[in-house]
């Protein structure tokens, strides 16, 4: 498998490490909060997946290469990758 | 009809042409008391002990494809309970337990070698650790035995003890009463009980949705139609995710691709089940010969089964250092199991917020060695209402509790455990 | 016997004048260059090869190629003992030692054909049946007996004395194949421009055609292989690997193949020339050509396993490529055309042919010379012979009318061919069923592939030449080349148009089945189909897990067609409905030498030494691992054991001076604006407001709440921190805060990387510490007023610029030195030579740790990730006033109790007793369940400072238990003692030695 990091270019899986599941958030501040009430919702980030088979948006690092981290769209059943973007946008515009 | 001396004589005087259909081929009924979504190990296990232990026999098993195609028949066949939570060591030990006892409850040899599961380690930190696991596990009656590297040595001669060795081995944590099964003849021995019984195991028929009325299960939709049920269990562990989803489930797993290996026959050269600390890496010798071999998870979200060369190479690497005789062994052939991934590392067997939904699953590497107990407790639990002692920790709300099964030490990256 | 009694006196690409020398069994003979070992030990007269997996059957040869089921052999003796080996595979080399496999005491007369007798009873399934009574003879006798019955040959316990190589090659066209159609889509491709790499499994280019006596535009194939080769050769774009097998295709057009690079010279020449054994390729193409050939199937009928019995291909392939007659009076019997070549060119070679074809008709019929008996509708029965094939009976199908006994010593089988599909298949597509030539093939073959000649089920030359120039057009236009015009086909002589009718086993009355074999090599019979299918394992895949059908070496490259044909018979249904089994890789057996490469053995995993470590060599250190790194665990002196030397280190630190390196922390340099609130929301604790030039302790959390990591964060400047973080973390910490910065906060403006590598670090810890580096350091002051506890400094020793961090990890006053660690031995040792006078003495790891579990650090045993901060005692540390990560999920209901494992310390009852790290902690020792253990010990030392052991735990509601006693147990020592539960601290528990 190939990761066409858009820094680097394409490289073999070896240079990447897996970062899970891409398309939770974090909660913001959860300071001043009822500790209760907002477990839903960082259970729903910390802990649960919706694990699908088909397209999943997902992190990988590209710790051999350039070390940015990047959201991979890669299909579950067959492992191809669509699309690989920089999860941060800044470090696109440095890019360009 | 039952397996005896004079059965097999008979038919072997007779061609083998005798030997009835080990199971029926049923038509679904238009409803049962339980429906068990799955007919896997654990499935069939779970339907096997609701006839054996609570008389529950109006039961359906529902398997979209053929009977035992999931990780059932996929996995390295070994049995342990060497874990390091009280929970799982429990659990695993009543399993063990089940295991010794299976293939005459069963009346199908199921092949259990206890030839011993021997932990190899490296470092003083991994011995430390070695030692807490062991204790914890001789705390519960578990059998734990300690080695040295020339015990070590003495056991599996074919190991690299020598201080040249990149990770040098400094001893080992051996449980004797662990060992290897063979694997499909589980799913068969338990499948066959469970129609001798009068439970119904229907092959190609999958589960496409369940019918949910004010927040009860009433039934399941299948290839072969709509199907009304008192009580229906999920078990189906490798996809979990997908058929949680269909009644509303979000749960706390990722499918991950565990690859197996499997290497040409030659004489036993292996008696004893090994794994190493320096790396994901265990062995086994086949009753035919062959070694199998699991490494890493090939470390990303899979529902393919099948794995990448990366991970073989790498288990290849582990194999050719540790047991340096093994470099010119080959392999045949290798294959992906999914693997359920939880969040800590330990399974699911629960109630689920649907009434009478049940859920089993999440059995990351410890599906196989936990069939028997993973039946035997998800049937008291369908029959009961209520968890049996042995899985009651095994809920999805340890996770909100922060109380947690947490055996590698890993944080919720289920790819790491 | 006559030497090479087989071989005909000319014909062949075999060089006569070069004889090679090998054994078979200790028997000498000889073969020539070109030959393999099948075709030597047939020239010789051999037949008889091995014995069968179950019931010892004799075997022997079957085919010519890699999909050889019987003849396995075990080369070599010694470190270089290969089992199982395909003869049919084995390049002949002077001296190859060869030996049978699977018999005692000897291949002749085998103990173990007694099994043979047992065949009634020993069908598919057996085992789950049996051996159930009584229970105890089960583990006592039976298991170990059919363990003692497992496998083929016998590997030697040596470490393989060979080495291995990885190599990657990137490609616009990978074409696997280099018969006739592999060649064809090679040269159209290279036209192109494109990238081409022709694979090959054979030492020389040619598939099947090597194995013909055919023309090409007039010239014999073997001119026209030659020049299509040589015009590759010219190609700079293109590249040829010959002898490699392509066993795998992955994810993103990546493929695996393995490369023989010296198994043919035989151990001297390949010493000698000191290349790897073994070469595998990890080759990445934009566009593949699976022109793999085909596979001939047997054909199943009763003893059809005999030695004798033989693929019609193979008998052919070993006349035409190897010039051996396989035998005299020979009977052809086929489903199909193709065969009939074999039929015409053993009668050409001076053999007895008849041939025998269940079919009413043959096209095939036309090339044979009128002499030769066609048994139109009829099947071989009663095969006659033990190690040798003697006679048989051709008899009519239908079961009506005259049999024909005819004595035969070689009988050449053909069920027709089977596309080579499987690197098309091992990513899941399946091949659909083509009943126009009985078999599974892939007419889509998906992205980025093309498929040619027999893989693309052509058993026509002029057609496979044809569309194989398409398919390597087609794959260079894929490419985006410019293809131009297709080259025309060269011609090629018509015979007749291929044409099979399948034939998947004898009619009932003709056969008894249990002797029928379908997979050889694992003794699977008719019989055990038909057995499987009345039991309800009729399934494609039951049958093949319950008859073991296809998982031998061979992989059931002859066998699974055949099964599925029988299945789909015995079933009712149509292929096409039953399907395949998936294909797997590897496509063929693979070393796992081959497979690790480079990294075995002490290259299994690189090994990191820190700048200093010549010093701690020279001194004889004791080495330690972690992670990949050696450290010094501690530095003997002479008669000196390991408990002397840890207290001698400890007393001198804590009565004077010493000194460790800690190079092997991790440390990140950070800058920017926003680095002060990026490492609040990293830390539990904050360094925003920490002053310039002071240090902190810092913890932090992964986000499920449980402790990550902790070390120091300084503050050199403003905008600029310097962090530690422990050995084992180095790696995982970066990445988090990469992750945290990159995906969760990427709008905070603040930069950092490892520097990890780039610092050598040294803690020079005792009461006379300042002393000691007070004489060496200039350009700081350090005084206790002017560098208090925590402060952070820069000087210079002997001109090295060195950064001060006065921290303490061991409880005494004590400073860290890092400097570049390019001069970082020479900082080590200017402090040894200043600290002389003062008896500075050097420490390794374990007097660390004694120190650290003195004073109640935590360290890798207690972060083990199951700890909170509130376990561990540091939850007072968490802010109460700002978001970091893990701070919700820390707060969970069941993480604050005060019933979680908590630390504590632990003193023995008793002043001399002593337990180790991972005892556990019980009230009562008497009890056994799973409730009894309350928490574990984590640390256990002697304390040099206490004169007694002292440990830490983790113990359940540990922190209102301290002064209650309990039981420290360690079963698998057989130890018990009594400790006192303390607090987790045993020296200077105010803290006040580090402030002087």
């Amino acid at each position: 498998m190939l990761i066409d990091c858009p820094w680097c270019g394409e490289r073999p899986l070896h240079e990447f490490t897996y970062g899970g599941d891409a398309n939770t958030t974090r909660p913001l501040e959860s300071t001043n909060k009822d500790p209760g009430e907002d477990l839903a919702a960082w259970m729903d980030h910390v802990y649960l997946r919706a694990n699908p088979a088909g397209p999943h948006k997902e992190y990988w690092h590209h710790v051999s290469g350039c070390r940015s981290w990047l959201i991979v769209t890669r299909d579950t059943t067959t492992h191809i990758i669509d699309q690989v973007a920089f999860a941060a946008p800044r470090a696109k515009e440095v890019q360009e | 009809m039952r397996y005896s001396a004079r059965s097999l004589l008979r038919n072997a005087l007779s061609g083998q042409k005798h030997w009835p259909k080990v199971w029926r081929e049923p038509e679904p009924k238009p409803a049962y008391d339980v429906i068990i979504v799955g007919g896997g190990g654990h499935g069939l296990a779970t339907a096997h002990y609701l006839a054996r232990n609570h008389g529950i026999t109006n039961v359906a098993v529902l398997e979209k494809g053929y009977l035992g195609n999931g990780n059932i028949g996929r996995n390295t066949t070994i049995v342990r309970s060497n874990y390091l939570c009280p929970a799982n060591i429990a659990f695993n030990d009543h399993s063990l337990k089940l295991w010794e006892n299976l293939s005459s409850e069963l009346n199908y040899n199921v092949m259990l070698s206890q030839r011993g599961v021997l932990n190899v380690f490296h470092t003083p930190a991994q011995r430390d650790a070695a030692i807490r696991r062991g204790n914890a596990m001789a705390l519960q009656g578990v059998d734990a035995v300690l080695l040295d590297r020339k015990d070590v040595k003495k056991l599996v001669p074919i190991i690299d003890t020598s201080a040249k060795a990149r990770f040098p081995i400094m001893g080992g944590l051996l449980q004797p009463r662990g060992g290897s099964v063979r694997h499909d003849a589980v799913a068969w021995g338990y499948a066959r009980s469970a129609d001798a019984q009068g439970i119904d195991v229907i092959q190609n028929c999958e589960v496409t949705g369940f019918t949910i009325e004010n927040g009860k299960v009433l039934g399941v939709q299948t290839s072969l139609g709509a199907i009304k049920a008192k009580k229906v269990a999920i078990c189906v562990a490798g996809r979990s995710s997908l058929v949680g989803a269909m009644a509303g489930l979000r749960l706390p797993i990722e499918s991950h691709v565990l690859q197996s290996y499997v290497t040409e026959p030659v004489k036993p050269i292996l008696d004893t089940v090994v794994s190493f600390g320096a790396a994901h890496f265990a062995v086994v010798q086949s009753d035919k010969g062959g070694l199998v071999f699991n490494g890493d998870l090939d470390g990303y979200n899979s529902y393919a089964q099948r794995g990448n060369m990366q991970t073989l190479t790498s288990a290849a690497a582990c194999a050719a250092s540790f047991m340096p005789c093994f470099g010119r062994l080959r392999m045949l052939r290798h294959w992906g199991g999914i693997n359920d991934m939880t969040m800590d590392g330990s399974p699911i067997i629960t109630k689920t917020p649907v009434k009478g939904l049940y859920f089993n699953g999440g059995w990351c590497y410890g599906g196989f060695k936990g069939t028997p107990a993973s039946g035997w407790t998800y049937a008291h639990l369908i029959a009961n209402d209520q968890p049996h002692d042995l899985a009651a920790k095994f809920t999805l709300s340890r996770f909100e509790t922060g109380l947690t099964l947490n055996e590698s030490g890993h944080g919720p990256m289920p790819g790491e455990h | 016997m006559n030497q090479q009694s087989n071989r005909l006196p000319n014909g062949g690409m075999i060089d006569r004048s070069r004889v090679i020398n090998f054994s078979f069994d200790r028997r000498f003979y000889t073969g020539h260059q070109g030959d393999t070992l099948a075709s030597a030990l047939m020239a010789n007269g051999v037949t008889l090869t091995g014995r069968s997996f179950k019931y010892h059957r004799p075997r022997g040869i079957y085919t010519a190629g890699p999909e050889e089921p019987n003849a396995l052999v075990t080369l070599g003796h010694g470190a270089r003992t290969e089992p199982n080996i395909a003869a049919t595979t084995v390049e002949l080399f002077e001296g190859l030692e060869a030996f049978s496999q699977n018999r005692w005491p000897s291949l002749r007369f085998d103990l173990l054909a007694i099994n043979s007798l047992f065949k009634p009873l020993l069908s598919a399934g057996f085992y789950y049946k049996t051996f159930m009574w009584p229970r105890s003879f089960w583990y006592a006798l039976y298991e170990p007996m059919i363990r003692r019955a497992a496998g083929l040959g016998a590997l030697q316990n040596e470490p393989d004395p060979d080495h291995y190589e990885h190599s990657h090659i990137h490609c616009d066209i990978l074409i696997v194949g280099a018969g006739p159609a592999g060649l064809v889509a090679a040269s159209e491709a290279a036209k192109t421009g494109a990238r081409v790499l022709l694979v090959d499994d054979q030492q020389t280019p040619g598939g099947y055609l090597s194995g013909e006596q055919l023309e090409i535009d007039h010239k014999p194939t073997k001119q026209w292989v030659c020049h299509i080769k040589d015009q590759l050769r010219l190609k700079e774009h293109v590249q040829m690997l010959s002898r490699t097998t392509v066993v795998g295709r992955y994810d993103g057009m990546t493929f695996s193949a393995v490369e023989r690079v010296c198994d043919h010279l035989g151990d001297q020449q390949a010493q000698a020339a000191d290349l790897p054994r073994q070469r595998l390729w990890t080759i990445h193409a934009k566009q593949f050509i699976c022109a793999a050939g085909a596979i001939e199937r047997p054909l199943v009928f009763d003893n059809n396993d005999c030695p004798g019995v033989m693929l019609a291909g193979a008998a052919r392939s070993y006349l035409n490529r190897y010039g051996v007659l396989p035998g005299r009076d020979v009977i052809v019997f086929t489903n199909n055309d193709d065969a009939y070549r074999t039929a015409r060119d053993l009668s050409a070679a001076g053999a007895d042919v008849s041939v025998v074809d269940t079919r009413k008709s043959a096209a095939g019929a036309a090339i044979l010379p009128a002499d030769i008996k066609i048994f139109y509708e009829h099947a071989l029965t009663e095969i006659a012979g033990t190690i040798q094939v003697t006679s048989a009976h051709i008899t009519p199908l239908s079961g009506e009318g005259e049999k024909h006994l005819k004595t035969c010593d070689l009988i050449c089988v053909s069920g027709g061919w089977n596309p080579t599909t499987h690197l098309l298949s091992h990513l899941g597509q399946r091949p659909d069923w083509s009943e126009d030539i009985a078999a599974f093939s892939l007419a889509e073959p998906g992205d980025n592939a093309f498929v040619a000649g027999g893989a693309a089920g052509s058993f026509d030359l002029a057609d496979t030449l044809e569309k194989a120039a398409q398919a390597g057009c087609h794959a260079a236009k894929a490419c985006g080349l410019d293809a131009g015009e297709q080259t025309p086909s060269p011609l090629v002589p018509q015979d007749f148009t291929y044409g099979i009718d399948a034939f998947w086993k004898m009619p009932d009355h003709l056969c008894d089945g249990s002797k029928s074999f379908v997979d050889l090599q694992n003794d699977v019979t008719v019989g055990d189909l038909q057995l499987a299918q009345r039991e309800g394992f009729g399934h494609a895949e039951h049958a093949k897990r319950y008859t073991t059908l296809g998982m031998g070496t061979d992989q059931g490259k002859l066998s699974n067609v055949n099964a599925l044909g029988i299945l789909s018979q015995l079933r009712g249904k149509t292929l096409a409905e039953t399907g395949t089994t998936t294909y797997r890789p590897l496509y063929g057996p693979v070393a796992l030498g081959t497979l690790a490469g480079q990294q075995k053995g002490a290259a299994f995993a690189p090994v990191r030494h820190s700048a200093i470590h010549a010093w701690h060599a020279a001194q004889g250190a004791v080495l330690t691992h972690a992670g990949l790194w050696l450290r010094p665990y501690y530095y003997p002196r002479p008669g000196e054991d390991f408990a002397a030397a840890v207290k001698r280190e400890v007393l001198a630190v804590r009565s004077s001076v010493g000194m460790v390196d800690v190079s092997t922390l991790g440390k990140i340099e950070m800058k920017g604006p926003d680095a002060g609130v990026f490492l609040d929301r990293l830390y539990i604790n904050s360094f925003s407001k920490m002053k310039i030039g002071r240090a902190r302790y810092g913890a932090m959390l992964r986000e499920d709440g449980m402790m990550f990591d902790d070390g120091t964060v300084s503050r050199l400047a403003r905008n600029h921190y310097f962090i530690t973080v422990t050995t084992v973390n180095a790696g995982p910490v970066l990445a988090h805060m990469e992750f945290c910065h990159q995906t969760i906060w990427p709008e905070l403006d603040v930069q950092f990387c490892t520097v990890s590598e780039n610092w050598a670090a040294m803690a020079v810890a005792g009461p006379k510490s300042r002393d000691v580096l007070a004489s060496v350091i200039d350009e700081l002051d350090l005084d206790n007023e002017a560098f208090p506890f925590m402060a952070v400094g820069n000087g210079t020793i002997n001109g090295a610029f060195v950064r001060i961090f006065r921290i303490s990890f061991s409880g005494e006053l004590a400073y860290e030195v890092y400097a570049d660690a390019r001069v970082g031995q020479g900082v080590w040792e200017a402090i040894m030579f200043a600290g002389q006078s003062m008896g500075i003495t050097a420490y390794g790891t374990e007097a660390m740790t004694v120190m650290r579990t003195e004073k109640g650090h935590v360290a890798g045993p207690e972060l083990d990730g199951r700890t909170t901060a509130h376990d561990l005692g540091l939850g007072r540390m968490m802010s109460q006033k700002k978001d970091f990560i893990g701070r919700r999920m820390a707060h969970r209901d069941g993480l604050v109790l005060d019933t979680t494992k908590q630390l504590v310390g632990l003193k023995p009852v008793e002043a001399g007793a002593s337990f180790k790290m991972g005892a556990h902690l019980v009230e009562d020792p008497t009890l056994i369940g799973p409730d009894v253990s309350q928490g574990h010990v984590t640390t256990a030392v002697y304390s040099p400072s206490c004169d007694h052991f002292i440990g830490l735990a983790l113990l359940d509601g540990g922190r209102k238990r301290i002064g209650e006693q309990i039981f420290v147990v360690s079963p698998l020592h057989n130890e018990q003692i009594e400790a006192v539960i303390s607090e987790p601290v045993f020296v200077d528990p105010e803290g006040e030695r580090t402030h002087v």
